[in-house]
């Protein structure tokens, strides 16, 4: 049942996304970054772990999803290291990701040739 | 004539010969691909979980990492691009549309050398979507930190 929500929520976003393309003239970069955006202001609200239990992947794979992990990361440092635990636990949780993506895209742009 | 007039005409001119975007095809590949691409990170997430023993939320962080790992590659094979051109927002949105954005730029780059080519333009694309990132989740961190203590 899972993956079934997982493939609509997922998507819908997608679709979101792919209207602010087409009608909004937007590009995928102000796409990207408006979404991001409205994952935090989302978890600012307590509102996208809701989405998460409900969808899973379908909520924690769409970019929205990162701006929700660098809130989380940050509200989370702040029970232990009041203020200042914003701006060290902004990447607590987003780590992984960014630093996996720096890895292997220039292991990647490393090893292959540009296509095209 | 202003130059705001003259650009507000070509606009205008150029408008009849733009190609009109089928809206509703688009929409259904953005979702289909999209979806499927949540489908395949769910069943990440469960192998994870029901396999290595990992916890629903610790399972996150590796399923991510997976998927990065595999959009970077697919990049590199240039699988992705072409992905990408059939599936618009259906591809770039999911996370492995981050990481196809990061691999492209660095490889688009790469005749310019590895420090000034590859890793100066790596973040190219992907650095609005971390700076829009930080800054939104420090302030509104800020905001709700502040309600959360005077309130």
């Amino acid at each position: 049942m899972v993956y079934l929500w997982a493939f609509l929520v997922g998507g819908g976003i997608c679709v979101i996304g792919q209207l602010l393309l087409d009608i909004a003239k937007l590009t995928p970069a102000h796409v990207m970054s408006s979404f991001v955006v409205a994952g935090a202001v989302l978890d600012a609200f307590d509102l996208y772990d809701n989405l998460i239990e409900f969808a899973g992947a379908g909520a924690t794979v769409p970019i929205t999803s990162f701006g929700h992990s660098l809130l989380h990361g940050a509200m989370e440092q702040t029970k232990e290291h009041g203020f200042i635990g914003i701006a060290t636990g902004i990447f607590q949780l987003t780590s992984a990701g960014i630093a996996s993506a720096i890895l292997f895209g220039f292991l990647v742009a490393v090893i292959f040739k540009p296509k095209g | 004539m202003s130059d705001k007039f003259v650009q507000a005409q070509y606009n205008k001119t150029i408008k009849n010969y733009q190609p009109k975007p089928n809206y509703f095809w688009n929409c259904l590949k953005a979702f289909i691909v999209g979806g499927l691409i949540c489908v395949i990170g769910q069943a990440v997430t469960d192998f994870y979980v029901n396999v290595l023993n990992f916890s629903e939320k610790e399972a996150v962080n590796p399923t991510v990492t997976t998927l990065i790992f595999t959009a970077a590659l697919l990049t590199g094979f240039g699988v992705y691009d072409k992905l990408g051109q059939f599936a618009g927002a259906g591809s770039a949105v999911p996370v492995t549309g981050f990481a196809n954005s990061i691999t492209s730029a660095a490889l688009e780059h790469k005749s310019e050398g590895l420090v000034l080519g590859v890793a100066t333009n790596l973040f190219k694309l992907a650095g609005s979507v971390i700076v829009f990132g930080v800054v939104a989740a420090y302030v509104l961190g800020m905001l709700r930190y502040t309600w959360q203590h005077f309130f």
